[in-house]
């Protein structure tokens, strides 16, 4: 089961759908390639294929999945752009040549990917766009995945498809002296893809599952990418974090904490495949900020339980993230492993010096309930505990910090 | 592809401007010069701007006489100081060449908009 889809009552989605989502998108992308390279227009490439997607998630559940979906993906966009050139002739006739199957060079999957990340255009535009033209989501199931309205989502792609046409935006890999920064852009929009799925609940479970998109697209790019580290360590990170995914909810769909999950429901196979790929990563000697956290989770994920964690290891770790990508986030989660090695009142005294930089953030408050709790000041705990529950939206999270004031009043 | 390079400068520019010794603007401006040189090639115009004290502002709205401020459109700490008019093949080669820019903080970048030729 998918980590969005833990942890709720009444599964929504079908398999059927899930299977109708994972054809659509192993084809849709290869199919805005081929129509990109044709018409060298972006923006028309991208309407083509979106029709043929929702064709094809109107049709099929009625008439069933075809044989060839791609063939039948391929034969609607082609129709269609058939009938939207009618006076292009130029493009027309290219367009009338195209033949299935298509099988799309490297460097054209790349290019797809890259325009679509250009860091010309803003987050949510990249992510919206990744989405509808990489992976093949609808503009409804975007909204729906980040509860935004159709047509909040409609407008950001109008926008930056717009953009790209009138600012030039190129639709090209970057030169080696750009790749590092543009690499960047693509990679913080799969791991927002991560994020955003891995935080969504009960209440999101009947949509899409983000995550998946954010394992589809890493692997993608580890494929076409092999000797990039970040991507080989984005991609551990996000199998790690799957792997581990069925642990997560308990079957009322509240959150169980890592120090409580059943160890022998993570899927150990996963976990030592994961692993090994970030170790070949790890041969460049170029650590990055997902080689790191994933480096991190693999500790959690490779001991036998929280006592095994080795927390010196995990401190060690963070630090070095710390180096290339400070954050008091990061100085946050390090001070939990802190106060494994160096005890809780050290690990105390290192939250309180966020305390400006994360008093609007829940687990900030969370973090200090826990370390209060140990060093037996119930009174501040609970404080700090309703502080974090003031912060939090996610019902998940919310049940979960409800229960633990619930319990710290009757102990107290 | 055209192009304008919109130049902003910011208070703290200014004020760190005006701080530094005779010697350093001097450089500072060679510096411009020197881009501007580099870039000639795909410059095709534009100008370095009075201060914004000096502006004025034009506001017209229907059914009334038109309104006439002094200073810039917004009153803010950052301020168009210059602008350049350039001729790239795509916004990557705008942004490869803005990256090196060594005069002030901020750099907007605007498509032209290409109009067709009117025929009466």
């Amino acid at each position: 089961m998918t980590l969005a889809a833990r942890g709720r009552a009444g599964v929504d989605r079908t398999d059927s759908d899930r299977e109708l989502e994972r054809i659509v998108r192993e084809h849709s992308g290869r199919l805005a390639t081929a129509l990109m390279r044709i018409t060298g227009d972006f923006a028309m490439a991208e309407d083509l294929v979106q029709d043929a997607v929702v064709a094809a998630l109107h049709r099929w559940p009625i008439d069933g999945v075809p044989d060839r979906p791609d063939a039948w993906l391929f034969t609607v966009a082609r129709n269609r752009g058939l009938d939207a050139l009618r006076r292009q002739t130029n493009y027309r006739a290219k367009l009338a040549g195209l033949r299935w199957p298509i099988q799309p060079a490297d460097d054209d999957r790349l290019r797809l990917i890259f325009t679509c990340c250009h860091p010309a255009l803003s987050r949510p535009a990249q992510i919206a766009l990744t989405l509808r033209v990489v992976c093949g989501l609808t503009t409804a199931q975007i909204a729906r995945a980040f509860l935004v309205t159709d047509t909040t989502v409609a407008q950001r792609i109008t926008r930056a498809k717009r953009k790209i046409t009138e600012a030039a935006i190129p639709y090209r890999v970057p030169n080696p002296d750009e790749l590092e920064a543009r690499l960047r852009e693509v990679l913080a929009v799969v791991y927002l893809l991560l994020n955003e799925g891995y935080l969504s609940t009960a209440e999101r479970g009947q949509s899409r599952d983000l995550v998946d998109d954010a394992e589809w697209l890493a692997a993608q790019l580890h494929e076409l990418m092999p000797t990039e580290p970040e991507v080989a360590g984005l991609l551990a990170l996000i199998r790690l974090h799957r792997a581990r995914a069925d642990a997560r909810f308990d079957p009322d769909g509240n959150i169980v904490l890592l120090k409580h999950q059943d160890r022998s429901s993570w899927d150990h196979d996963a976990i030592a495949a994961a692993s090994r790929l970030l170790q070949r990563a790890a041969r460049h000697r170029e650590p990055g900020p997902y080689q790191l956290q994933a480096a991190i989770v693999a500790c959690h994920a490779e001991a036998l339980d929280w006592a095994d964690t080795d927390w010196e290891q995990i401190v060690l770790i963070y630090d070095m993230l710390l180096c290339v990508a400070p954050s008091p986030l990061v100085r946050l989660h390090r001070s939990v492993a802190l106060g494994y090695t160096a005890g809780p009142e050290a690990a105390l005294a290192d939250v309180d010096d966020l305390a400006e930089a994360l008093d609007r953030y829940h687990l900030y408050h969370a973090t200090r309930a826990d370390l209060l709790g140990t060093l037996g000041r119930a009174d501040e705990a609970r404080t700090a505990n309703r502080r974090a529950l003031e912060l939090t939206a996610n019902p998940a999270e919310q049940a979960l910090l409800r229960q633990r004031i619930d319990w710290g009043d009757d102990a107290g | 592809m055209k192009y304008v390079l919109l130049f902003v400068e910011t208070e703290q520019f200014e004020k760190d401007f005006e701080a530094m010794s005779q010697a350093d603007r001097d450089r500072a401006v060679q510096l411009v010069y020197k881009w501007m040189a580099d870039h000639a090639d795909k410059i095709r115009g534009g100008s370095k701007l009075q201060p914004a004290t000096t502006a004025t502002t034009v506001r017209l709205e229907a059914d009334s006489e038109p309104v006439i401020t002094d200073g810039p459109f917004v009153e803010g700490k950052e301020v168009v100081s210059g602008y350049t008019e350039i001729e790239v093949d795509d916004l990557d080669q705008a942004l490869k060449m803005v990256s090196t820019w060594p005069g002030c903080p901020i750099v907007e970048i605007r498509p032209i908009m290409e109009i067709p030729p009117v025929h009466s």
